[in-house]
C-alpha cells in the first residue's frame, strides 16, 4: 500500500504498533506476558523540523524511535521515509536507506566501542557506505567532522575513555552526521549530561540542523530542554501518543490531563514562583497490563465512568493540535 | 494525617546545643596514596541550623556526595581519606570520635537517602523486615510494637495498603515506591539530620513530584533538618531555603535561595543559572559556559573557575579566592565579586 506523502513530510508513520512477546519468553519457567510497547502511533516528521517525543520511563519512546529506523521490526503499521515504505524494503535496500537515517544514543559511555579510536568510530559509517577510499581521505573527513562538532582533530587517535561525557556525546554526533543523513533519531542525547554541558550539546545539535537541514526525532523526558529545541511535541503514555501539536500550543494550552500534570510537575528553578502542582496518584501501570478504555484512567484527576470502557481517539482539538481524551480541554498551566 | 506519638518523639542525644546542628569546617578529602593524592574536596565549610533545609548543588564530580559521605563517616578508606577539617554535630567533632561510635550516630542522629534505591535495598529481604532492622539498630521494642511502627512509617511515606505490602520484596515495588521505602528507613528512628543525595534523580517527573511532596511532609510532621544534594536547582528551590554551590571540590557560593536566584554573585553560579533551560522560556538558544569542568587536582593555583570565567582578572590566576561574606545572607569565593579590580 502506498502512503500519501505531501512535499514537506519526510517521515510518515501510520498505525504503527509493537508487541514484545518473545517466543521462548520463559523466565524462571513462567511465561512472560506480552508487552504492548507502542500502540497505534500515527504522525509525521517534516523536513528540517524537530519533533520531540516525551513521556515517562517505559512509555515506549525508545521503542518507537527504533521502529522508525527499523532497528526492530514493527508488529503492524506503515512507516515511510522520503516516500519509501521502509517496512517492505529488502535487507539490501534497507542497508542503503541506513545511510539516510541515523541514531544518537543517551549513553555516550555505553554506545561507543571502548577499543576503537575516535577516528575509527567516526569513520565507520563512512566506510560502510563507501564514502571514503583512501586513508588520507578518511582522516581528512574525520578531522572536518570533529571540527564541526567542536572537537580538536588532534585527539583523533585517542580512545573514548579519554574523553568527558559531553565530548563523547560530540563523538556520537560526529558519527551520526558523517553520512549526511536526512533524519536523526536522538534518544535522550543530553539526559546523562550536566546542565552546562547539556547547553553546549543542545546548541550544537541546533546549529548542525540549521546548516544541514536534517530532521530530528528528539526523545527526552525533560520538558524544559524540549521547549528549547522542538518545533512540535508528541506526548506518550503507556505506548500511545496522547497529545501532539506545535510546541507553543502544547506548552501554553496543554489539552490532555496527562500533559497538564507533566508540565505542572516540573520543579521550576525559581523560588519566587512555587507553583501548585497536579500530583498524580500512584504509579504508571505496567505496559504488560494496560488499563481498559483510556489507559490514563487509573491516575487521571478528572476521570469519568466512560473513560474506563471507551478508548478516546486522538482527535484534533485545534489546528494541528491533537489530543486523546474524552474531555480534552485546553488548559493553561501557570508556568 | 496525624503522626502517632512514637514517630514524633524527639530523644535528646546530647544536652540541647546552642549553635548550628551541623558545622563543617575546612573539610578536605583526598583519594590515592599519600604524596600523590588528589584532593576532590578542598576547604569546604558550611553550617546548618536545626530545622533548616539546605541544598548543595553542583555538577558531576564537584564533591557533593563525598562531602555528605564524610558527614556520615562513610568515605571509602582506603583509597579515600579526610585530610583536614572538623565536622561538628551538635558541637561534637564526629571526626574525633572513635570509628566504633559512628554506627550509633548513623540512623539515630543522622540518616541518609541514596540516589540508587535498588542498590541500597537488600533484594532477598522483605520491605517490612528491612525497615524493622533499621528500627532494631537503635530502639528496643516488642515485635508487635515494631510491626505497628513499620506500618505507620509505610503510611507516612504513602505506600498504599501497608499491612499487606510489608511482606513484599524490593523488586515487586516500582522505583518511586522503593525510594519511599528508603525514606521510611531513613526516618525510622526520627533522625535530627536527614541527608538526601539526589533522592529524585532516578525518578520520572510525576513520581519526583510525589517524592518532593513527601519531603515537605517529613519536614512538616517530623521537623527534620534536611541536607539535600542535587544537580537540579529546580528541586533545590522547591525544598530548601538555602543553597551551597560547589565547583571543583570547593564551595563557591552560599546564600539563601531567593538571593541566589535574584542576584547570584559568583560567575559560575551566574553561568549555571543562565544555562538551565526553563519551562517558561521561549528563547531557543541556551547560554553556554565555555570550556569544561577541570579534573580534580589539575588546578594547582588560583581560582578553579579561572579558565572559564568571563570576569577574570590577573589576580585570579595567582591567588585562590576564599569564601568571603558579601552580605550577611550571601558568601562567594570570587575576587571580583568581593571588589577586586586588578
Ligand atoms: N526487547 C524488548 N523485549 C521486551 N520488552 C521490551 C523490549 N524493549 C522494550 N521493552 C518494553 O517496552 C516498554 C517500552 O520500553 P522503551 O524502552 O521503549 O521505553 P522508554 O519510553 O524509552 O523508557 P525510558 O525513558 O526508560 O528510556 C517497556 O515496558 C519495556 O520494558
Ligand atoms: N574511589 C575514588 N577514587 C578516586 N576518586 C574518586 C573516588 N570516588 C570519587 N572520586 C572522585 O571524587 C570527586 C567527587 O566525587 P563526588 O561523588 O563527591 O561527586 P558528586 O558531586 O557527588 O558528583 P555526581 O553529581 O556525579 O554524583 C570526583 O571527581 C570523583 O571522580
Ligand atoms: S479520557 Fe478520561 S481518563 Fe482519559 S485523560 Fe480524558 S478524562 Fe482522563
Ligand atoms: S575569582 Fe576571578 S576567575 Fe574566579 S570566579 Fe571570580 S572573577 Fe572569575
Ligand atoms: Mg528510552
Ligand atoms: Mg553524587
Amino acid at each position: 500500500m502506498n502512503i500519501a506523502v505531501t512535499g514537506d513530510d519526510l517521515v510518515v508513520v501510520r498505525d504503527v504498533g509493537k508487541t514484545f512477546s518473545e517466543a521462548g519468553g520463559l523466565v524462571f519457567g513462567r511465561s512472560q506476558p506480552s508487552v504492548r510497547a507502542v500502540d497505534g502511533a500515527s504522525f509525521e516528521v517534516k523536513r528540517g523540523e524537530t519533533l520531540a517525543l516525551v513521556g515517562e520511563s517505559g512509555c515506549g519512546k525508545s521503542t518507537l524511535g527504533r521502529l522508525l529506523l527499523r532497528l526492530i521490526d514493527a508488529s503492524e503499521g506503515e512507516i515511510a521515509i522520503d516516500g519509501v515504505d521502509i517496512l517492505r524494503l529488502s535487507s539490501n535496500d534497507m542497508r542503503q536507506m541506513r545511510a539516510r537515517v541515523q541514531m544518537i544514543f543517551q549513553d555516550p559511555y555505553g554506545s561507543l566501542s571502548p577499543r576503537r579510536s575516535v577516528a575509527k568510530i567516526i569513520a565507520e559509517p563512512l566506510e560502510i557506505f563507501g564514502l571514503v577510499q583512501t586513508r588520507k581521505q578518511r582522516r581528512d573527513r574525520v578531522a572536518e567532522l570533529m571540527i564541526q562538532v567542536g572537537l580538536s582533530p588532534t585527539f583523533m587517535d585517542r580512545y573514548p575513555r579519554q574523553f568527558s561525557g559531553g565530548q563523547r556525546q560530540r563523538i556520537g554526533i560526529a558519527r551520526a552526521i558523517a553520512v549526511d543523513p536526512q533524519f536523526i533519531v536522538a534518544d535522550e542525547p543530553v539526559s546523562a549530561l550536566d546542565v552546562s554541558v547539556q547547553a553546549q550539546i543542545v546548541n550544537l545539535m541546533q546549529d548542525l540542523q540549521k546548516s544541514r537541514g536534517f530532521s530530528y526525532l528528539f526523545i527526552a523526558h525533560d520538558l524544559s530542554v524540549v521547549r528549547h529545541i522542538a518545533d512540535r511535541v508528541a506526548v506518550m503514555y503507556l505506548g500511545r501518543i496522547v497529545e501532539i501539536g506545535p510546541k507553543k500550543r502544547i506548552y501554553d494550552f496543554p489539552s490532555h490531563p496527562y500533559t497538564q500534570a507533566l508540565l505542572s510537575a516540573v520543579p521550576e528553578p525559581d523560588p519566587e514562583t512555587r507553583k501548585s502542582r497536579i500530583i498524580l496518584k500512584g504509579d504508571v501501570p505496567s505496559p504488560a497490563n494496560v488499563p481498559t478504555g483510556c489507559s490514563f484512567h487509573t491516575r487521571c484527576p478528572i476521570v469519568q465512568p466512560v473513560c474506563r470502557t471507551e478508548r478516546p481517539p486522538l482527535v484534533e482539538t485545534a489546528s494541528r493540535h491533537l489530543a486523546a481524551c474524552h474531555f480534552a480541554k485546553p488548559h493553561p498551566i501557570p508556568l | 494525617m496525624t503522626i502517632a506519638p512514637s514517630l514524633s518523639r524527639q530523644q535528646p542525644v546530647s544536652s540541647t546545643h546552642p549553635g548550628p546542628l551541623l558545622k563543617v569546617e575546612d573539610l578536605s578529602i583526598e583519594f590515592g596514596p599519600e604524596g600523590t593524592a588528589v584532593r576532590v574536596v578542598e576547604g569546604v565549610s558550611f553550617s546548618i541550623d536545626a530545622g533548616a533545609a539546605v541544598g548543595i548543588v553542583g555538577e558531576s564530580g564537584s564533591g557533593k556526595s563525598m562531602t555528605s559521605l564524610a558527614v556520615m563517616g562513610l568515605i571509602p578508606s582506603p583509597p579515600g581519606r579526610i585530610a583536614t577539617g572538623r565536622i561538628l554535630f551538635e558541637g561534637v567533632d564526629l571526626l574525633g570520635l572513635p570509628r566504633s561510635r559512628m554506627p550509633e550516630i548513623r540512623g539515630r542522629d543522622i540518616a541518609m537517602i541514596f540516589q540508587e534505591p535498588m542498590s541500597s535495598l537488600n533484594p532477598v529481604m522483605t520491605i517490612g523486615d528491612q525497615i524493622g532492622e533499621a528500627i532494631k539498630l537503635h530502639e528496643k521494642m516488642g515485635r508487635e510494637e515494631r510491626r505497628q511502627r513499620i506500618i505507620e512509617l509505610l503510611k507516612l511515606v504513602g505506600i498504599p495498603d501497608p499491612e499487606r505490602r510489608l511482606g513484599a520484596y524490593p523488586h515487586q515495588f516500582s522505583g518511586g515506591m522503593r525510594q519511599r521505602v528508603m525514606i521510611a528507613m531513613a526516618v525510622a528512628c526520627n533522625p535530627k539530620l536527614l541527608i538526601a543525595d539526589e533522592p529524585t534523580t532516578a525518578l520520572d517527573v510525576t513520581i519526583q513530584a510525589q517524592v518532593l511532596e513527601l519531603m515537605h511532609k517529613i519536614r512538616r510532621t517530623l521537623n527534620t533538618t534536611i541536607l539535600l544534594i542535587s544537580h537540579d536547582l529546580g528541586v533545590i528551590a522547591d525544598i530548601c531555603e538555602r543553597v551551597i554551590v560547589m565547583y571543583a571540590g570547593k564551595v563557591v557560593e552560599d546564600a539563601d535561595v531567593k538571593t541566589i536566584f535574584r542576584s547570584p554573585k559568583h560567575p559560575y553560579t551566574r553561568g549555571l543559572l543562565q544555562s538551565i533551560p526553563r519551562l517558561k522560556d521561549e528563547n531557543t538558544r541556551l547560554y553556554q559556559i565555555p570550556g569544561m569542568v577541570p579534573l580534580p587536582g589539575t588546578i594547582k593555583q588560583g581560582c578553579p573557575f579561572f579558565p572559564r570565567c568571563p570576569d577574570r582578572i590577573d589576580k585570579c590566576a595567582r591567588e585562590t579566592p576564599p569564601l568571603l561574606e558579601i552580605t550577611s545572607q550571601q558568601k562567594a569565593a570570587c575576587w571580583v565579586s568581593a571588589g577586586a579590580t586588578s
